[in-house]
């Protein structure tokens, strides 16, 4: 038997059912109207901030003939390309070090400058999470304050530190790295881009650290391993994700400084952003110079971004405060 | 040490990666190997406890090579040192617990000791001084500053405006951004376009808008410039134009923060409960109120931090300028300046320190602030 009269009720809730259903047709369309608004705001803003870069993209492989002569867009009408401005900006020497050198020169920067901070900071957030004592919370508080201080604040102590050391009356509390004669040094660029990346990564890798489960620690002490073991075998390993978002974060910070490579660096090791710098205040108008140049200055962090980029958003989420 | 560092800079570049890393594997092996077996009982390890609080300080002194001055800190040192290690063995926590403290807390705190807050004491102290750090001039160098002196007044007034101005407009394209691409196809791609810029170098983003802005006599090469001639008008030299100048200078960061900005404020808005949507959707909410009053009051914490994380980066922002204008025409800025004060010779140290100072004074909210956050985050757990 089928029930063929209805419950007046439930005729109700259908026809209230149907109206619900045709008003959110109706709103879905015009959310989805909106939403094709937004769509293209977006494309828009997405086209605006991809031109500049393309634009100079496009140029760095044009003949310097073609490129002070008509603007890069009229290359679609008339494509010439070629890679010599690479081959040629690569070799370029103004009178110090050549672009291909000071590539080098940013990656022997870079790779140290990265994993000393990195083992530096794992040991004391280890210490900040596992270990107790008096004062934990206000030492770690004023660590990580340290973390925005300008490094425009810390560069002339730190330079005079370096090069003549602290004197305080006629006692020498400090003769400084005596490297002054040393030009192609590493060592200062190295040892300031650990201290000044330390507060972010000591926090980083404390909120990870700290996190770890209790229980797998006191297993492991059970087992008879002692601090050193614990942090090697098991904090180590376990905290590989901050480990290597705060690696990416570091890399490209370092890569892409000026400042502290312009401070603590001196000609025959400065790294490829100051030498770029200089190329632009001194061939201006050069740009099949300075569209090379600065492509080749970019397209490692490019690559480490497009290779990493869940790594390196989440380390940007995790430590939203370093400029 | 110096030593080592002049041997190491004698090799070739490449080859000093794999022999500085190495050595400082041999000693980050060396104070876990010590952390390990420290608190172990028995006469032998008392022996090595001994031995290595003694003797570590006393390396290190001579590593730094601070005997020089003075041949009588060696010993100071290891008397020091035994010190610490009575200290070490009556401790509370159990023999070797301070000395294992230390080998772990005292790399990282000397450094940012040495780093950052040893330097900040002395900058502020050399604000003071005359620029030769001869003679005590109280606030001279502010008011040298505050009246104009080396562009002072106008470079802090630029400062604040880029401090005020970059992270508005950049939360606020970020925010639009991360709204309109929000569960739309694509989403990922469209993302990259307008995040790449954060892995570009405030140097390489300059010479980008360089290009961009470029000005030539007759044809122009620069797209913004033609625009301008396709539309009738007439180029301009952008960058040399104030105070327009400025504000050309201040998209290149407006453009490399954009899409930090997306990228947090959109990690925000999908952590938004679906069902607080839906339920605004079903009150008959439109898109833009259920914007205004549902995804706002969801993010807007993010919102603070995104904008505090990029008034910081505006604040210290040095090579912006450095790669365009170096100042010139009215778009220097304090961070910019005192780094050119302080490379003058003779330095100006005096007058270089006091922006440092004034550039730190317009942190310290900031710091405050987020210290503030942290202190209570910690004693919430």
């Amino acid at each position: 038997m089928i029930a063929t009269d209805v419950d007046p009720r439930s005729a109700r809730k259908v026809a209230a059912a149907t109206r619900r259903a045709e008003s959110n047709a109706f709103k879905n369309a015009k959310n989805r109207l909106t939403s094709r608004g937004a769509t293209i705001a977006a494309i828009v803003i997405a086209v605006l901030w991809t031109i500049p870069t393309f634009g100079l993209f496009v140029t760095s492989f044009r003949p310097p003939a073609d490129i002070n002569t008509s603007g890069w867009w009229t290359v679609f009408a008339n494509p010439a390309l070629t890679i010599s401005n690479y081959v040629n900006t690569l070799n370029f020497d103004d009178g110090g070090i050549s672009v291909g050198q000071s590539f080098l020169n940013s990656l022997v920067i870079v790779i140290p400058a990265t994993v000393f901070p990195i083992v530096i900071a794992a040991l004391a957030a280890y210490g900040f999470a596992w270990i107790n004592f008096r004062g934990k919370n206000l030492l770690f508080i004023l660590v990580f304050s340290l973390q925005i201080v300008p490094i425009q604040v810390a560069i002339s102590p730190l330079l005079s530190l370096f090069s003549t050391g602290l004197t305080i009356g006629n006692w020498a509390v400090f003769p400084g790295l005596n490297l002054n004669s040393v030009a192609d040094s590493f060592a200062r660029i190295w040892i300031s881009h650990t201290m000044f990346a330390l507060p972010l990564a000591i926090f980083l890798l404390h909120n990870f650290i700290s996190a770890i489960p209790a229980d797998i620690m006191e297993a492991a002490r059970v087992d008879g391993a002692g601090h050193g073991q614990i942090f090697l075998r098991i904090v180590l390993p376990l905290s590989t994700p901050a480990i290597a978002s705060f690696a990416i974060l570091q890399f490209l910070w370092v890569w892409n400084d000026l400042l502290v490579g312009t401070i603590f660096t001196s000609g025959g090791n400065f790294p490829i952003t100051k030498v770029i710098t200089d190329l632009a205040g001194n061939f201006g108008q050069s740009w099949y110079l300075l569209s090379a140049g600065s492509f080749l200055a970019i397209i490692l962090p490019l690559i480490v971004f497009f290779a990493l980029q869940r790594f390196f958003v989440r380390g940007l989420l995790a430590g939203a405060t370093k400029g | 040490m110096t030593a080592f560092f002049t041997w190491l800079a004698g090799l070739p570049p490449l080859l000093q990666i794999p022999v500085v890393i190495v050595a400082f594997a041999v000693v980050v092996g060396l104070i876990l190997f010590f952390v390990e077996i420290a608190p172990r009982p028995g006469r032998v390890y008392t022996v090595i406890r001994l031995a290595v609080a003694v003797v570590v300080p006393a390396v290190v002194v001579l590593l730094l090579g601070v005997y020089n001055s003075a041949v009588w800190l060696v010993p100071v040192a290891a008397v020091l040192g035994g010190a610490l290690f009575l200290l070490d063995f009556r401790s509370r926590g159990g023999k070797g617990y301070v000395l294992q403290l230390i080998a772990f807390m005292l790399p990282a705190l000397a450094l940012v000791l040495i780093g950052l807050a040893y330097p900040l004491i002395k900058t502020i102290g050399s604000s003071f001084f005359s620029n030769d750090s001869s003679r005590f001039v109280g606030l001279n160098n502010f008011a040298y500053i505050f009246s104009g002196g080396s562009g002072g007044l106008i470079d802090l007034i630029n400062q604040i405006v880029w401090v005020l101005v970059t992270p508005v407009i950049a939360t606020a394209i970020g925010l639009a951004y991360a709204v309109f691409i929000d569960k739309s196809h694509g989403e990922k791609v469209l993302k990259v376009f307008v995040f790449m810029p954060v892995a570009i170098s405030f140097v390489g983003a300059s010479i980008i808008f360089s290009f961009f802005y470029d000005y030539q006599q007759g044809n122009q090469i620069g797209l913004l410039n033609q625009i301008a001639v396709w539309f009738g008008g007439q180029p301009v030299n952008w960058l040399q134009t104030s105070p327009l100048n400025d504000a050309l200078l201040i998209v290149i960061l407006i453009w490399t923060q954009t899409g930090f900005a997306m990228v947090l404020l959109s990690a925000a808005i999908k952590g938004i409960p679906d069902e607080q949507q839906e339920a605004a959707e079903l009150d008959g909410a439109n898109a833009f109120q259920r914007f205004r009053n549902v995804t706002i009051p969801g993010i807007r914490p993010t919102i603070v931090v995104t904008w505090i994380t990029i008034s910081i980066v505006s604040l210290k922002v040095y090579d912006i300028i450095a790669a365009t204008t170096q100042g010139q025409n009215g778009t220097g800025v304090i961070s910019y300046d005192m780094v050119g004060l302080f490379n003058n010779l003779p330095p100006q140290t005096g007058t270089s320190s006091a922006e440092a100072v004034l550039l730190f004074i317009l942190i310290l909210p900031f710091l405050i602030f987020n210290a503030n956050n942290i202190r209570k985050q910690r004693l919430g757990l």
